[in-house]
């Protein structure tokens, strides 16, 4: 890695721990999880004491992050509510930011290449929200060792891990919206709105237009309403919300087995039992991609904005 | 012969249809202090981002030290320290790890660059105030943490963008003369730009002026001033009473008048030489009473007036 990007890094990483913005968000986060496991904790202790099947097949250590007893959302609907406000909140006045606080110019008169600027950026949000996210599901998986008295076996932490390395990702996505939207309006007040609009849109308006787009006839032939429910889903995995909570269904609940419709004719003979590791795997790898193309096209076009913005403005 | 350390050709910018820069030509040698002096929006960022290589010229070619500065823009700018206009820190960080920042992007190592940045800190009065944040930095703080900032890298060529743009006169003093004994010392080649021509006068070896993207002047302040007034190198401000206009006539015939203005509280004498006995006798002799008669000389206000006539 060349000398100044490093440095960079090392600033903008410096920069978001001591920024009271993202304390406050990380704390938020941080809460709400907390509050969400610990009711969950308690709901699985109960059904626990219940259960007939042996322990390992409950998958106890994913459910934590799951379960919800009504009261409180689960873990996962708090963090994929709350995860791309972390990452528009943690880039929205990346560039204007700096071009306001005159320092862009500053930065750029040094012997440094520009790209260096709008990747460190980048490169260092990801990598604290990386972090951030592995120690809270750690921080978590021990909690429920010390609530249930029993270790997570191989395969959960392994899914755990793929799950919050999975949420990073998609933080990544509203990371790059946030410096795409921060380079491109010149008030961090402005990229802000736009992409909080951009997120509340995903987030609970695409489904509603997306039904009213192609409601689903349930009435009508296997034919057509098979047709219309793939068209329905084609529309929704635009979004990258709909591939973060399929990637996150996969990975946390072992039983569910496909994503799209199935006919009966191809259930028929199928053992109702949990998809292995690498199964869940497969399953979401178009939706890993399609999450890594998102942020990639999203960074690309920001580069290139970037590149091609005039220092004057 | 002292070489040419900044080199501009035919150096051209084009914002849409408006040329912010035209067809500029300069050459700034080693070790000088040079002025650029034009109003607001004459095209003097614009030249010096160009020369940085931040913004790529529409025609022409920049050469620094050799380099040409559209094409290898990093190797310039290791070599050109640069103070831009309204300089900006981060203000979370202390005068001295802002600094450091800029040295460790210079590619220094974290010893050095404390020690060369705590000199300079002593250097430009910022000793005291080296682990404080930036945030509470006053404007004139702010101005000499950027010219260390501009120096940290050790440049031979520094640019200052309008460095005195905001500080109150003594402060401003105080700057000019930091910047002067920089460059003795170092021997460094300094390049200014300002709006304020005669805060900048004393310490540029030659100033350019610079109106509407075209350099229409450059040498020394003497040279300009006698380039520009060659024809009337004697002026007198004459004052009397009662002011009449009769008396214009009266001063024409004075052998060597050229010109009489009337101004509101006194006559301005324009002559080829030097007339003020002349001038004397024929008011008192008119019979008006004598109230104030002095030669004028040109400022560099004037200078500047002159220039800008008709621009603004």
């Amino acid at each position: 890695m060349r000398h100044s990007l490093r440095v960079l890094i090392k600033k903008e990483i410096a920069d978001h721990i001591h920024s009271w913005r993202f304390n406050i968000l990380l704390a938020l986060i941080f809460l709400t999880a907390l509050a969400s496991i610990y009711t969950a904790g308690m709901a699985i202790r109960d059904a626990v004491s219940k259960a007939d099947t042996p322990l390992g097949d409950l998958y106890l250590f994913l459910k934590v992050f799951t379960v919800s007893d009504g009261r409180l959302p689960s873990f996962i609907t708090f963090v994929g509510f709350l995860a791309p406000l972390l990452g528009i909140g943690m880039a929205f006045d990346a560039i204007n930011g700096e071009i306001n606080r005159r320092t862009l110019v500053r930065l750029i008169a040094q012997p440094i290449y520009r790209d260096d600027v709008i990747l460190s950026k980048w490169i260092a949000a990801l990598l604290v929200i990386t972090v951030f996210f592995l120690a809270l599901g750690f921080f978590v998986m021990g909690l429920a060792i010390l609530f249930f008295g029993i270790p997570p076996t191989f395969e959960e932490v392994m899914r755990i891990i793929v799950f919050l390395l999975a949420t990073a990702l998609y933080v990544g996505v509203w990371l790059s919206l946030g410096i795409l939207f921060s380079i491109y309006f010149r008030q961090p007040a402005t990229s802000l709105l736009a992409s909080i609009a951009v997120w509340l849109f995903f987030a609970l308006f695409y489904d509603m237009i997306v039904n009213i787009l192609v409601p689903i006839d349930t009435e009508g032939p296997a034919q057509i309403v098979f047709r219309q429910m793939q068209i329905h889903q084609y529309l929704l995995r635009i979004s990258p919300t709909t591939l973060y909570q399929e990637v996150v269904t996969t990975l946390l609940s072992p039983n569910v087995r496909s994503l799209g419709p199935l006919t009966v004719a191809q259930v028929v003979g199928a053992i109702p039992t949990p998809l292995s590791f690498d199964q869940s795997l497969l399953l979401i790898w178009p939706q890993i991609a399609g999450l890594v193309a998102l942020s990639v096209f999203l960074f690309a076009i920001s580069f290139t904005l970037f590149m091609r913005q005039d220092i004057r403005h | 012969m002292a070489d040419v350390v900044i080199e501009l050709k035919g150096l051209t910018k084009i914002y849409g249809t408006q040329p912010a820069v035209d067809h500029l030509d300069l050459e700034i040698k080693r070790g000088e202090v040079f002025g650029l002096l034009g109003p607001n929006g004459a095209g003097k960022t614009t030249t010096i981002l160009m020369i940085l290589g931040l913004v790529e010229p529409t025609e022409g070619e920049v050469k620094v030290l050799g380099i040409n500065s559209t094409r290898e823009p990093l190797k310039v700018k290791k070599w050109v320290g640069y103070l831009p206009e309204d300089v900006g820190f981060y203000e979370d960080m202390t005068g001295l790890e802002n600094l450091k920042l800029t040295a460790a992007l210079n590619g220094m190592e974290e010893k050095e660059a404390v020690k060369a940045a705590e000199e300079l800190l002593e250097k430009v009065g910022l000793g005291e105030a080296k682990d404080k944040k930036v945030g509470a930095y006053s404007r004139g703080m702010r101005q000499r943490l950027g010219l260390a900032d501009a120096l940290i890298k050790k440049p031979q060529i520094v640019i200052l963008d309008e460095p005195t743009l905001g500080l109150d006169p003594e402060g401003m003093k105080e700057f000019l003369e930091l910047i002067k004994n920089l460059s003795r010392e170092g021997g460094m080649t300094v390049l200014l730009s300002s709006h304020h021509l005669h805060q900048v006068q004393e310490i540029c070896d030659r100033v350019g002026i610079f109106v509407k993207g075209k350099l229409i002047a450059k040498g020394t302040v003497s040279e300009l001033a006698k380039e520009l007034f060659s024809t009337e190198l004697y002026t007198f401000e004459v004052a009397v009473n009662p002011m009449e206009d009769d008396l214009i006539s009266k001063l024409m015939s004075v052998e060597g008048v050229k010109k009489v203005e009337k101004e509101e509280k006194a006559f301005i004498v324009h002559a080829e030489k030097d007339v003020s006995a002349e001038v004397a006798k024929t008011v008192v002799k008119e019979g008006y009473n004598l109230v104030r008669l002095m030669p004028k000389s040109y400022g560099l206000d004037d200078i500047y007036h002159r220039y800008f006539e008709g621009v603004q």
